[in-house]
């Protein structure tokens, strides 16, 4: 073992730029985010969020500087990703159940395994489905399900393969507020039972004070991270934490933060 | 309710009638010679008399116009999912097939004529032509239109160009496929009757050629009819295929 860093994901001096000659889209970022750790990103939009999460994953390379995950510098698509976004992509052929499971068709060694295994899989799946409040659902098709739903579901296929990493896109932006807070502690049950990896992009600042151990703030176009804030409130937090003090101070905290980011 | 859907479904049929009938009427009030416009009553009785010829024609017809329509659904599938799943496919191919598809396929029948003769080799190979090009742009526009996030989703596992495209890509453009399907039927017909109208002995266009040679209009729209009647339940045929193999692209309109 050669000088193993403690951090697991680690963005050291990169810059992006989306094609040669452009604008910067990502000034110089540096993060260091722990095994287990749950971070947020929130900024304006347009200030590159989306385009973090890729250069983590592997989908898109660095212009400058290097990606670590895992001790190992990213060059292509890293295969162990569970990924969720504001639109659940679910595919409208397949059911909920089958839909959940495409992630066993295609990493590895689960690919090999699920057409022998296939009544062990579907028990896992369901008992994941199961978990997110979509128990007796699991033979509809996506168009059968509400909004909520729907996301839960695209929630379930981004860990089914129990990924070390998960990035959210804001998974919860298209949803009610009542389903969206619902959806927050469903997220934060799955994530203290088995911790993983968490990088949630999200422009609401209660979400990212709720559910992430440190919040960073980032500037306008081309982005950089101006504010490291780690995120003590005890856990699991829930209805009662967010008419706390601490908690709304916080939100107002990274308001103020997000005023003078946006008045730049 | 169920008095709508009977309604409903009587609809095309009260249409049809009523055509029938307004072509009827305005060929009796104003008194047209049969040699230009036939009534469809006349039409339908000479087809009756025909029958046997008819029969015989549009079984050539019907024989012909699949045989192109298989070739073109082979071709246009496999051409479609590499204009669709290749950028560099696409470049490359487009403007030729776009070129392709602009030349009126008419033009091309004494071409196979010259190379294959007169009879039902050119009659396939027009249907072929000319339907096609509606299966390769739907088949391509089905895999293109793929979701950057849900591409994103499988990159990020690991999936293989090739996994994204049957996991995803192919479920994905059977609605399109299926739906371009009835189109290119319809316009085998037209490519079939047209070869063998120019160029050949057999099928409902030779014998729509040689009646109007004899001046014999009413048997010239018999065949019109026949041809209108064999696309129309073609057409029916693939899009009942459509709705049974993709209940889940027609999810606003419950088919049953």
């Amino acid at each position: 073992m050669t000088a193993v860093s403690k951090s697991f994901v680690e963005l050291d001096n990169v810059r992006l730029r989306y094609s040669e000659g452009d604008d910067l889209a990502l000034e110089t970022t540096n993060m260091k985010i722990n095994k287990g750790e749950f971070i947020a990103v929130v900024g304006p939009s347009g200030c590159g969020k989306s385009s973090l999460l890729k250069l983590v994953s592997g989908l898109m390379p660095p212009s400058e500087g290097t990606v670590i995950v895992d001790n190992k510098e990213v060059s292509g698509p890293l295969k162990i990703v569970g990924m969720a976004f504001q639109n659940p992509t679910l595919l409208p052929w397949r059911t909920t159940l089958d839909n959940v499971l495409l992630p066993m068709e295609i990493v590895k060694p689960h690919r090999n395994r699920l057409r022998k295994h296939r009544t062990e899989y579907e028990d896992r799946a369901r008992k994941l489905l199961a978990s997110v409040g979509l128990a007796g659902h699991e033979d509809k098709y996506p168009w059968e399900l509400s909004g909520g739903m729907q996301q839960r579901a695209s929630l379930c296929r981004s860990l089914i393969h129990e990924p070390d990493l998960l990035m959210l896109d804001e998974p919860f932006g298209a949803l009610d507020a009542f389903t969206r807070e619902e959806l927050w502690d469903i997220l934060q049950n799955l994530w203290m039972v088995r911790p993983f990896t968490v990088i949630l992009v999200t422009h609401d600042l209660r979400e990212a004070a709720y559910l992430a151990d440190t919040i960073y703030v980032m500037s306008k176009r081309p982005g950089t991270i101006l504010v490291q804030r780690e995120n003590t409130l005890p856990r699991p937090r829930d209805q009662e934490t967010t008419f706390t003090q601490p908690f709304t101070d916080l939100v107002h905290e990274l308001r103020s933060h997000i005023r003078d980011v946006r008045a730049a | 309710m169920a008095k709508k859907k009977d309604l409903s479904k009587a609809t095309p049929w009260i249409s049809a009638i009523g055509l029938f009938v307004i072509w009827e009427l305005i060929v009796r009030i104003f008194n047209i010679p049969v040699y230009i416009l036939p009534t469809p009553s006349e039409s339908i009785m000479v087809g009756w008399d025909f029958r046997g010829a008819i029969w015989m024609h549009a079984v050539h017809t019907l024989y012909t116009t699949l045989a192109g329509f298989a070739i073109a659904v082979v071709f246009g599938v496999v051409l479609g999912a590499l204009v669709g799943s290749s950028k560099a496919v696409y470049d490359a191919a487009n403007p030729l097939l776009v070129g392709f598809n602009s030349v009126p396929k008419v033009a091309l029948v004494p071409v196979l004529v010259m190379w294959f003769g007169i009879g039902t080799v050119p009659a396939i190979i027009t249907a072929f032509l000319i339907s096609f090009f509606p299966i390769v742009v739907n088949v391509a526009t089905g895999l293109a239109t793929l979701e950057p996030e849900l591409r994103d989703v499988l990159r990020s596992l690991g999936a293989t160009r090739r996994d994204i495209l049957v996991k995803v890509g192919f479920p994905r453009a059977m609605p399109y496929f299926f739906a371009s399907l009835k189109v290119a039927i319809t316009l085998a017909f037209v490519g079939s009757v047209i070869s063998e109208t120019v160029a050949s002995n057999l099928g409902v266009g030779y014998l729509m050629l040689s009646a109007s040679s004899k001046f014999n209009m009413p048997l010239v729209f018999a065949g019109l009819l026949v041809i209108a009647v064999m696309g129309i339940a073609m057409y029916e045929l693939f899009n009942i295929i459509e709705r049974r193999s993709t209940k889940w692209a027609n999810r606003g309109n419950p088919t049953n």
